[in-house]
Parts: structure tokens; C-alpha cells; sequence
């Protein structure tokens, strides 16, 4: 019986079997951010286990609130601060070169084909995008992951999600992986790894693959996760070149790390996404998808273009494309955060950042910020906006706040139009 | 080893969520020990007053799944999520199923009275006392999580063998 690729990565990092179904595995990277991390230090200082496993194989980042906004958020932020100081993590990401974990840590290069990772956050999802075996966990597994670098989890059982056809235009990552929640419901994965395939995804690039992984755990999955293919040697190149003669030869190792034909799957589901249109949320839960047509002339307050799952260039860019010559709404907030300095910097020098100040767009420095309704951004009751962040629970950005889920693109037009449409986009498309 | 006893907490309601066990406002919060206040702070539950009935208690009774910190080391219900059941073995905290007509039974008995609970992990069994009323009543565990609960948790268990 072959192997699915989530089953190939654990059977090589498994190091006990206390019982059952439950199996200790060793741990390439841990991630730390300032939110759940502090909780976990100051827990292992008071148990007298102030230690790390490994200073190289942990990286951290302060970017939940960054700047601190108030006593508390900057308490945690020096907890983490002094902490990564005393057990000398080098890879430690202060302001000025924070972002938020889930762009920064890959586009820093520290996730490769074949890792397990964890991290205390819902969206540590997102690094399967380069076939990496990565999940959020809660604050005990991630003081032992720090401490030990091993986490024990169950086998993994995988529902594959095989998309085929092409995204017509107006279409990206961010409205497949909607009509993906859509069909699973947000209980639908749970437990399970989400594998991507198809000819959809293999015709996308990391960053809409990253959309797709990111949402895995709004169907209530463990871990998204793709085949590793020449996209990823690509990203990687600059960061793995040391350790290959050349880019056929990583992916020729990296191959080896899909699912076989013959893996037993959950659940296999099929998409054609040829047939899809733009989608947003309507509801309180991710799983609560219409196509933007429905939902046209709904009332919005406030644009958000940012977070892990839409704050790269690539998004940055195809918002830019719609705003492009366009003002913002007057009754509408736009507010946009590259999620990472380099993707400020690169949005910069092409002329994006431009673009979104013309506009009328406040352009936030990289952060997570509105995106939990942390900071830069909150929603006062009754207000509503759309997003293209990955939750819309009642009173994510804000209590009392109305949050729908879009495709950079449809927040784009909708700032422009004031309320939610896409039509916009299309008319920029034909001209 | 640590023993799994105490004055029981009955909560006669089903699907306590997180929420209601730490509202998710104090997440900015750095210490478990600062949280330890606000257990259980938005659970609505007729004739349940948080700061009366908390007190001393050491083991809580619900109908299905539910919380964790204060000096509560036990929980019993139908059933818990997952992440909840796991995160109570990490920590070293015993989080002990029973089968629905097993817990109506106990809830028809014992809710009310000032009851005692206590857990025999050798021989996976629950004693209720109240009175001169007395249950015993055999839950699972398995051995995994036994070895958590005998180390204390995931923390010290991982840290004596990895
Ligand atoms: S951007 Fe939002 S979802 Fe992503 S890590 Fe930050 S808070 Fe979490």
C-alpha cells in the first residue's frame, strides 16, 4: 500500500510510539509569535525549564500587535524580546524586520519540502504549501516542542482535494479555497490533513498556494499541504543552491515526496474551478460562501487588504491592477498592510505602494493588526468590512463587527464601488 | 503521584465552549495564574453563581465538553473535543468520559449535594460520595494518557525521555 505525503514525512521524523495511534515526532522547526509564546515561557521559567532545544531551529516573531499598542501587548512583546536574547535565537524578528510568521517565515527560507513544524497559531497550515507537514498546536505541545523538539500527534489520515481546469478571470487562490470550506464545512477536515493537487495547483505560484494551504483549518484541518514541484525549487533556489548541483537535482529529491498512486485516502474531492466565480462570506463561519453576484451592493465601512492569507506581492499587485487611477470610496476606509518589510519594499519600487495612496489607501506598516482585531484597524459595532483575511467570526475585526472573507481583487473593487461587487474588476480587465 | 479528588462542580448543561471557560478577551494575558479569575466568568447556567459555587471545588461535572486552570484537576463528562481532552492529559489533568445515562444517573443523585469525588487511576474507577450515598462508577483511560497523568503531564513526560 503506498503513502500519502503527510504519511511519508511523519514515518521519517517518528521517534516513539507511546501507544496507539498516538506517535512522538521529531521537529524541524518551531515558530514562536508574541501572542502565544510568552504564555509558554513563562510556564516552563516557573517549572524550572527555561531551555530550547535547539537555538537554530526555532524562529520568532513579534507581529500580532507591532508597534505594542498599549502595557500589556508590549509586555509580551519583551517576554519574547528577552527570551530569545537568553537562549541566543538568532533568527529572532524585532520591528523594523517583523512580519507576519506565516509570509515572513517562508519568504526567510526557513521552510522546506519534508519539514514538521508546529507553532502556537491556528494558520502554522500554511507552510504545507511547500510539502511541509506543519500545525498549530495548543500552549502545552508548544512548550515541549521549544524544550524537546517533539510533538506527539495521531497518524494522519488525508482528505485529497483534486482541483482541476483553470480559475476563469477575476478568479485566484483566495476563491477556490472558499468553495473548498464550502464544500467541507468548517468540521468537515477536522483532524485530517488537506492535500491540494490537480492541475490548478500546480499552475500556481507559492503565494496562491500558501492562500490555499492557510485556510486548511478553517475546514477545521490540521495541516494544508501540497506536492513539492519546480515552483518550489524556484522559491527556494536562493536559500537551497549551497546544498544541490542544480535545481534538477533538488527535484529529483523532492519528488519523492508525493503521495503515492496508490495512498489510501478520507475522502477524495473533485473541483472543476473553471466553472467558479468570485466568492465572498456572508456569514459568521468561513464555510458560509456566496458568489460575490449575490451578494452585490452590500454595505461596507472599512477594506482590509492584508494578513497570512492575502498580504503578499502577488496580492498586493492584483489589488493594485484594480485600483489603478481609482479612488476610494468616500464612505469607505481602505486600509492595506504588506505583510512582510519585503513585500512593502518590492511594492514600493513597483509602484504599488503608489498606487494604494493615490487611491486613498492607508498604507500600515506589516503587522497582523486588524486582521484579529488587535489594532490599525478595528471596527466599531455595526460596522462592516471586507477583507481578505481567512475569519469572520462575530467580532473578529472588532465587536459587533461584520467581517467578509474576499479575493484581493473583489476588495479592491468593492472599495471602490463602496459597497461589495466585483464588476469593477472586470470592466479594468476589458479595457 | 498526584491525587484526583475533590469537592464536586455540577454543570448541568451540554456544548461548553472555550469561551465560556476563558472569555477569549484575556488571551493578552502572559500567566495561567492570571487567567485563574475568569474561569468560567460568561457561562450562563440557571441557578449557577460563579462565585459561590466555584469554590473549593476540585473536580466539575458536566454534560458534555469543558475547560481547565483554577485548582480543578478533574473533569467528567459524555464527551470533549479533541484539542480540550488532549490539552487537560498535557497538563496533567484527568478529563474522564462517561456514558449519558451513567452521568444522568449521577447528575439525578448527586447535583445538589455537597459531593465528593475521587478517582482510583489503577482501577479506573470514579467514587461519588455525599452522605451516606455512595456510586462507584468505571471510566477508560488510555495508556498514554495514563503515563501523562503519572508523569504530570506532557511537559515532565517528554523532558524524562526525549
Ligand atoms: S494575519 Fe491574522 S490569521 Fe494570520 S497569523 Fe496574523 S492574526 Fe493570525
Amino acid at each position: 500500500m503506498g503513502k500519502t505525503i503527510a504519511e511519508k514525512i511523519f514515518d521519517s521524523h517518528v521517534v516513539d510510539n507511546p501507544s496507539g495511534d498516538i506517535h512522538v515526532i521529531k521537529l524541524d522547526m518551531v515558530f514562536c509569535h508574541e501572542i502565544t509564546t510568552p504564555v509558554a515561557i513563562c510556564d516552563l521559567m516557573e517549572k524550572g525549564k527555561d531551555r530550547v532545544f535547539d537555538p537554530t531551529r526555532i524562529k520568532a516573531v513579534i507581529d500580532h500587535v507591532s508597534p505594542a499598542k498599549d502595557s500589556k501587548t508590549a509586555e509580551q512583546g519583551k517576554i519574547l524580546r528577552d527570551w530569545a536574547r537568553r537562549h541566543k535565537i538568532k533568527d529572532f524578528f524585532d520591528i523594523g524586520r517583523n512580519g507576519v510568521c506565516h509570509a515572513l517565515f517562508p519568504e526567510q527560507g526557513f521552510v522546506r519540502p519534508g519539514n514538521t513544524i508546529i507553532m502556537g497559531d491556528s494558520h502554522t497550515c500554511t507552510h504545507g504549501a511547500f510539502g511541509a507537514f506543519a500545525a498549530g498546536v495548543g500552549t502545552t505541545d508548544l512548550e515541549v516542542g521549544i524544550l524537546k523538539g517533539v510533538c506527539a500527534l495521531a497518524y494522519p489520515k488525508t482528505i485529497k482535494i483534486v482541483l482541476n481546469g483553470t480559475p476563469p478571470p477575476g478568479v485566484y487562490a483566495k476563491d477556490v479555497i472558499l468553495s473548498v470550506i464550502a464544500k467541507l464545512g468548517v468540521n468537515g477536515a477536522t483532524n485530517k490533513v488537506v492535500e491540494f493537487t490537480g492541475p490548478c495547483v500546480e499552475a500556481m505560484s507559492m503565494e496562491g498556494r500558501m492562500t490555499l494551504c492557510n485556510m486548511a483549518i478553517e475546514a477545521g484541518g490540521t495541516c494544508g499541504i501540497c506536492y513539492p514541484d519546480k515552483v518550489t525549487v524556484d522559491y527556494l533556489w536562493e536559500f537551497i543552491k549551497g546544498s544541490y548541483s542544480s535545481k534538477q537535482e533538488a527535484l529529483d529529491e523532492f519528488c519523492s515526496l508525493v503521495s503515492d498512486p496508490d495512498a489510501a485516502y478520507d475522502r477524495v474531492l473533485e473541483i472543476d474551478v473553471s466553472s467558479l466565480s468570485p466568492l465572498v462570506t456572508w456569514g459568521y463561519k468561513p464555510d458560509c460562501v456566496k458568489p460575490v453576484s449575490e451578494m452585490e451592493g452590500t454595505h461596507i465601512d472599512q477594506v482590509y487588504i492584508g494578513s497570512c492569507t492575502n498580504g503578499r506581492l502577488e496580492d498586493l499587485r492584483v489589488a493594485a491592477q484594480v485600483l489603478k487611477g481609482e479612488k476610494v470610496h468616500p464612505s469607505v476606509r481602505g486600509i492595506v498592510a504588506p505583510a512582510t518589510p519585503k513585500v512593502y519594499r518590492d511594492a514600493l519600487s513597483e509602484g504599488i505602494i503608489g498606487i494604494f495612496m493615490d487611491a486613498g489607501f492607508c498604507v500600515t506598516n506589516p503587522t497582523c493588526g486588524a486582521c484579529l482585531g488587535m489594532s490599525n484597524g478595528v471596527l466599531a459595532n455595526g460596522e462592516v468590512c471586507i477583507s481578505t483575511t481567512n475569519r469572520n467570526f462575530n467580532g473578529r475585526m472588532g465587536k459587533g463587527g461584520m467581517v467578509h472573507l474576499a479575493s484581493p481583487a473583489t476588495a479592491a473593487a468593492s472599495a471602490v464601488a463602496g459597497y461589495i461587487t466585483n464588476s469593477k474588476l472586470y470592466e479594468n480587465r476589458k479595457a | 503521584m498526584k491525587q484526583f479528588e475533590g469537592n464536586a462542580l455540577f454543570l448541568d448543561r451540554s456544548d461548553i465552549n472555550t469561551d465560556e471557560i476563558i472569555p477569549a478577551k484575556y488571551l493578552t494575558e502572559i500567566s495561567k495564574q492570571a487567567l485563574a479569575p475568569h474561569l468560567l466568568e460568561d457561562l450562563v447556567l440557571e441557578g449557577f453563581n460563579r462565585d459561590e459555587d466555584l469554590k473549593g471545588k476540585g473536580v466539575l461535572v458536566t454534560r458534555a465538553w469543558a475547560l481547565e486552570v483554577n485548582n480543578i484537576n478533574v473533569v467528567i463528562a459524555e464527551s470533549f473535543s479533541r484539542i480540550f481532552r488532549q490539552n487537560m492529559f498535557n497538563c496533567g489533568m484527568l478529563a474522564a468520559e462517561l456514558p449519558a445515562e451513567t452521568a444522568d444517573r449521577l447528575f439525578s443523585t448527586f447535583a445538589g449535594k455537597e459531593t465528593y469525588v475521587k478517582a482510583d487511576l489503577e482501577n479506573s474507577v470514579l467514587t461519588f460520595s455525599a452522605g451516606d450515598l455512595t456510586s462507584e462508577v468505571s471510566f477508560s483511560i488510555g495508556a498514554f494518557d495514563r503515563a501523562l497523568l503519572e508523569a504530570g503531564g506532557w511537559l515532565n513526560y517528554s523532558d524524562s525521555r526525549y
